[in-house]
């Protein structure tokens, strides 16, 4: 017999919540080892003793095979005195909570193969249980009351296990072992339908003749309740609409299987993983011209948001009624998705049918997250349910704990805890009651989860945004980050980037550090600095917000007010389209509001420029939702291939490089040919002019590392051609891909800058 | 210093710098005790651009502003000073007309102008003309209103329609041209709130005159000296259509834009009725209606219900306009 060793191993990473326990087991008793194996805290141990070659053979195939839902991140081995590990066999062992350091909570999962195989076997005792689950699949964040992750301390504590469940916890080599929410029919969560009070397959069968009817119903899902009705019936997708108050922005559509998926898009085989797999997100793809689906589904948008069923409910409700869904997020305008039994029956019950429920508590609202891919390049647009709050890497550690609490719209926050940032779930826009309490709850569940009290809060410059008020009312040190400086940072350190980047910040809008709002900048940043090299043109928001509601206002800003740079200017009168759109008095006194600058902010904004000439084509004189310009804009040029750029010219102001958008509206204003040819042009000419801006930025520094961040890149052609171009022109190009480009994104940036600044100390 | 807008530098301003000096309270009037009676004692300087503007000017404005920070104590006003200082320059036939406009606001308040004084100043050491009013006044007998007062439950009252003097000032300054559909609401309130106080006795527990930072402000200051949530719903605030559209454009929030005419309450829910009544039956709160309540919180959290159900936060304002939209 070769020579005994005895050893523990420390495994972190995403091994909680995944099956990694009974892997362990398994691969332990395969190579004929002692020992045992227990969570502690946030990271797994192990001891094993056995002869070497078996210890080495396990610490090999330990990474490489373990179960698909989880990461195994730093494996740390260290030998034991041999007689430390009893010999005999190999135990699992529970929690122990004393153990600090990065815990994790593992996202939630989309149903197996496994559990669907068991969920369409009339033999099965789960047969059409809509709670089957086990180690590689289910709910996780969104039970979870504390870590470390048992059953005891989740929402499922309250189902005690049947013998026949009991039994598949308890035995190591079941795919069920310690699969916290496991349940069946006996023992586990029970559908019901309101208003009426069926339970089980009688409520589940209420929903589906609801349905079928036409009408909308609410389902209590994963993260969240959710609005479901016929994609294809037109009256009950506009019923949802006016009831929603939601009256173009695109719905996503879950649709029963990949199959159905290629009829409404055309789908890359990286598009079809990102759509089969466990996080299962709303992918955003090119629709198919022609497809049954209602007008009005996806709004103006060419893209269309596709998912499938990823727990058993919606296996079952999609396989029942084998049509496209409309699957939306169960709230009105403005509020976050409702998680609660009793806001759900008087917020939807007012306009949905009925509403499929069930007695599972939702502790951590999770809305759908939504991803679109680029090529080969995912890009996370929301990082929600199946995504968060896994951690994501951070270049420079954070010395002491850093709480980042994010902007004001599409809202998160990130704890940063040594090499390791968890970014929250998205909640919205805190301006909303409901959304600002999700915030000071996930941030109160965060430090606990991970048993820290950050000491560093980083925050927004704007005085107007709650987070930078909740920050604010904070003990401690406050690290103050520029917007902008958050969007690149957030590129860079996911990327694992810490020297200096060329940093393209295209958005709406963010307060910059001179007192003016920012969103079309070029910043030479590091994660503990930046230089603004260039910018776009300043133009004045007549009536601030109210003008980014009404991209008319925001175009007769840039043909009253925008800055001189010595260009020719637009003549207004030319406008002819945009006059269809404005009322003659409103046009006075926006003029007026622009000449004596009252209630006129200036804005070196791209997302306001894209407004412009959304606005200046009669694509969109209000705007219903954020974005809904640009949406509209990128749709009108998606009929046509490349276009020469309009002209356009750089002018130097104050030592900065400044984008003279004067030509171009004036060509568009003046081009005589279809409204979505120029907006295609328009398209070509921003990415030109970001190249012009790089090229310059690149000979004045050296740099040649691009990171783009900031909202507009939520703009699939303008992206696309940028992450063709700047290659070519000798740039390395960085974009987010699982932290959102958007704002969803800010807090992950401003924990990176607040981390690497007290680095630096 | 950018404080000029009232709202949350304001308050910084005060709390940061003036207030650790002075030890002055949450309140816009004082009791001061005076012998057997309670007096009350406010102050306040106007500054305001154009000094004419519709529905009043700067001399009138300085009588109602007094009275009304005197009436949210629940005082009647017994006697009023009045402070000039005059830039050089300022034309004569102005004075007269902004002395003559005082007089007549006095007048029909009922107060009289006591005393005094007049100073004029370099031109460039002031713009045209501040006026400082300081009111004398007596406590109603059943008086016991305190911005601490607010107790979880209280019924929210608004006295009538908002945001119409904060609108016409500005639409008359900049000459926006819509100056003719909105005049100012400035008017004095204590007889007002005489009616409420004889109806509503210590039941009225808060008073508050949405001036500079508009009702969500007056809202944010209540809620935080009470140390209580106020729920309100957004729909049953009286906004006239004319501010409405006006704000829309000028992109002003009319729960941001000030007020010189309206008062909101904080009462007992058993009296609420009662005081709606008696408000009711004077023509400065014709339209008075019951816009919320208070709750238990969080502390110092104003909420609007919306009119598709959310509940939005409503902010102390930040004093200047700038988006927050990304
Ligand atoms: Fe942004
Ligand atoms: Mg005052
Ligand atoms: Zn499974
Ligand atoms: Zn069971």
């Amino acid at each position: 017999m070769a020579a005994d060793r005895s050893v523990e191993i420390e495994v972190r990473g995403t091994v909680q919540g995944v099956g990694f326990r009974p892997f362990v087991h398994r691969l332990a008793t395969a190579h004929g080892l002692a020992g045992d194996v227990r969570n502690a805290g946030g990271t797994v141990v192990i001891r094993l003793r056995g002869d070497g070659a078996g210890v080495a053979s396990f610490l090999r195939r330990l990474a490489a095979e373990a179960p698909s839902a989880a990461r195994v991140g730093d494996v740390r081995a260290r030998d034991l005195p041999v007689g430390a590990v009893p010999v005999g066999g190999f135990r699992i062992g529970g929690s122990t909570t004393s153990a600090v350091g990065v815990r994790e909570v593992p996202p939630d999962l989309a149903t197996c193969p496994d559990c669907r195989a068991e969920l369409a076997d009339p033999t099965d005792r789960r047969y059409r249980y809509p709670f089957v689950n086990c180690t590689a699949c289910g709910p996780r964040a969104t039970i979870i009351d504390d870590l470390p992750y048992d059953r005891v301390r989740t929402a499922m504590s309250t189902f005690p296990l049947c013998a026949a469940c009991a039994a598949e916890y308890a035995a190591p080599a079941d795919r069920r072992f310690h699969a916290e929410p496991v349940a069946c029919p006996d023992c586990g969560p029970r559908l019901c339908w309101w208003p009426g009070g069926v339970e089980g397959a009688e409520a589940f069968a209420a929903a589906v003749a609801a349905l079928e009817a036409g009408s909308v119903v609410a389902v209590k899902g994963i993260g969240g309740y959710q609005l479901l009705c016929d994609a294809a019936d037109a009256h009950a997708v506009a019923h949802l609409r006016a009831a929603k108050h939601r009256p173009r922005k695109p719905f996503a559509v879950m649709v029963p299987d990949l199959a159905a998926a290629r009829r409404l898009a055309a789908l890359s085989p990286a598009q079809e993983r990102v759509l089969s797999g466990p996080a299962a997100p709303i992918v955003l793809a090119v629709r198919r011209p022609g497809t049954p689906l209602a007008a009005g589904v996806c709004g103006g948008s060419a893209e269309i948001g596709l998912f499938l069923p990823y727990s058993p409910l919606h296996h079952l409700l999609l396989a029942a009624l084998d049509r496209p869904l409309v699957v939306t997020s169960g709230n009105v305008s403005g509020a976050p998705i409702v998680v609660d039994d009793a806001v759900a029956r008087a917020a939807l019950g007012t306009f949905a049918a009925g509403i499929l429920g069930h007695d599972r508590p939702i502790r951590s609202r999770y809305d759908d997250s939504v991803v679109r891919l680029l090529g080969d390049r995912t890009t996370v647009l929301r990082r929600a349910r199946g995504l968060a709050p896994a951690p994501v890497p951070l270049p420079v550690p954070a010395r002491e704990p850093v709480l980042a609490v994010g902007a004001q719209l599409k809202h998160t926050v990130t704890l940063a805890v040594g090499t390791r940032a968890v970014p929250g779930p998205h909640t919205g826009d805190l301006s909303d009651a409901a959304a600002y309490q999700a915030f000071t709850d996930t941030v109160e569940r965060l430090c606990r989860w991970h048993a820290v009290t950050p000491h560093v809060v980083a925050h927004d410059l704007h005085p107007g945004y709650l987070s930078t008020r909740f920050a604010r009312s904070h003990e401690g040190r406050r690290i103050a980050v520029q917007h902008h400086h958050a969007h690149v940072a957030a590129v860079a350190a996911e990327h694992g980037i810490t020297g200096p980047v060329l940093g393209v910040a295209y958005d709406g809008l963010g307060l910059g550090d001179d007192g003016t709002l920012w969103g079309g900048e070029i910043l030479l940043a590091t994660l503990t600095g930046y230089r603004r090299l260039a910018r776009f043109a300043r133009a004045p928001l007549p009536g601030g917000e109210s003008a980014v509601r009404h991209p008319a206002r925001t175009a007769l800003g840039h043909l009253y007010g925008a800055e001189e740079l010595g260009g020719a200017r637009p003549d207004p009168r030319d406008a002819a389209v945009l006059w269809h759109t404005v009322d003659p008095r409103t046009a006075a006194t926006v003029r007026e509001l622009v000449a004596r600058r009252v209630n006129a902010p200036l804005a070196s904004s791209a997302g306001r420029l894209f407004d412009t000439v959304s606005a200046l084509l009669g694509l969109c004189a209000t705007a219903t939702y954020e974005g809904e310009a640009a949406v509209l804009l990128e749709t009108a040029a998606a009929p046509y291939g490349p276009v020469p750029a309009l002209p356009w010219r750089l002018a130097n102001r104050d030592g900065l490089l400044v984008y003279d958008p004067a030509p171009t509206l004036r060509a568009v204003l003046a081009h005589g040919g279809a409204a979505g040819e120029v907006a295609a042009a328009f398209h070509t000419t921003v990415a030109e002019v970001t190249e012009a801006l790089l090229t310059e930025a690149a000979r004045a520094t050296g740099v040649r590392t691009v990171c783009l961040g900031g909202g507009v890149f939520a703009n699939r052609r303008l992206t696309t051609d940028l992450l063709d171009r700047l290659p070519r022109a000798g740039f390395t190009v960085h974009i987010g891909a699982s932290v959102p480009s958007n704002d969803g994104g800010i807090s992950y940036g401003q924990a990176a800058v607040a981390a690497a600044l007290s680095a630096k100390e | 210093l950018g404080h000029g807008a009232g709202g949350q530098l304001m308050a910084e301003l005060l709390n940061d710098v003036i207030t650790p000096h002075l030890a002055a309270p949450v309140e816009d009037a004082a009791v001061v005790p005076f012998g057997a009676a309670r007096a009350v004692l406010s102050t306040d300087g106007f500054v305001v651009t154009p000094r004419f503007f519709p529905g009043g000017d700067i001399g009138s404005l300085a009588v109602h502003g007094t009275v009304n920070d005197l009436a949210m104590r629940g005082a009647a006003p017994v006697a009023l000073c009045l402070a000039y200082v005059i830039e050089e320059g300022l034309p004569t036939a102005e004075l007269r007309a902004v002395t003559a406009s005082v007089a007549a606001a006095a007048r029909a308040v009922g107060v009289p102008v006591v005393t005094g004084d007049t100073k004029v100043v370099n031109r460039g050491c002031a713009d045209g003309l501040f006026v400082t009013t300081t009111g004398l006044g007596r406590l109603h007998p059943a008086a016991r209103v305190s911005a601490t007062r607010g107790r979880r439950g209280d019924v929210v009252l608004l006295s009538g329609p908002i945001g119409a003097h904060g609108t016409a000032i500005l639409t008359a300054r900049e000459g926006l041209g819509l100056a003719s559909d909105v005049a100012s609401d400035s008017r004095p309130l204590h007889r007002l709130v005489a009616a409420m106080l004889d109806a509503g006795g210590e039941d009225v527990h808060a008073l508050r005159d949405p001036t500079r930072g508009g009702l969500a402000a007056a809202l944010n200051e209540l809620a935080a000296a009470g140390r209580i949530g106020i729920e309100c719903d957004e729909p049953a605030v009286p906004v006239p259509a004319a501010v409405a559209s006006a704000c829309d454009l000028l992109g002003l929030d009319p729960f941001e834009v000030a007020n010189e005419g309206c008062l909101v309450a904080l009462v007992h829910p058993r009296a609420a009725q009662r005081v709606l009544a008696a408000m009711r039956a004077r023509p400065e709160g014709a339209d008075a209606t019951v816009i919320g309540e208070a709750t238990a919180g969080p502390p110092g959290r104003v909420t609007a219900r919306t009119l598709v159900g959310s509940h939005r936060i409503v902010d102390l304002p930040l004093g200047e306009q700038l988006p927050r939209i990304c």
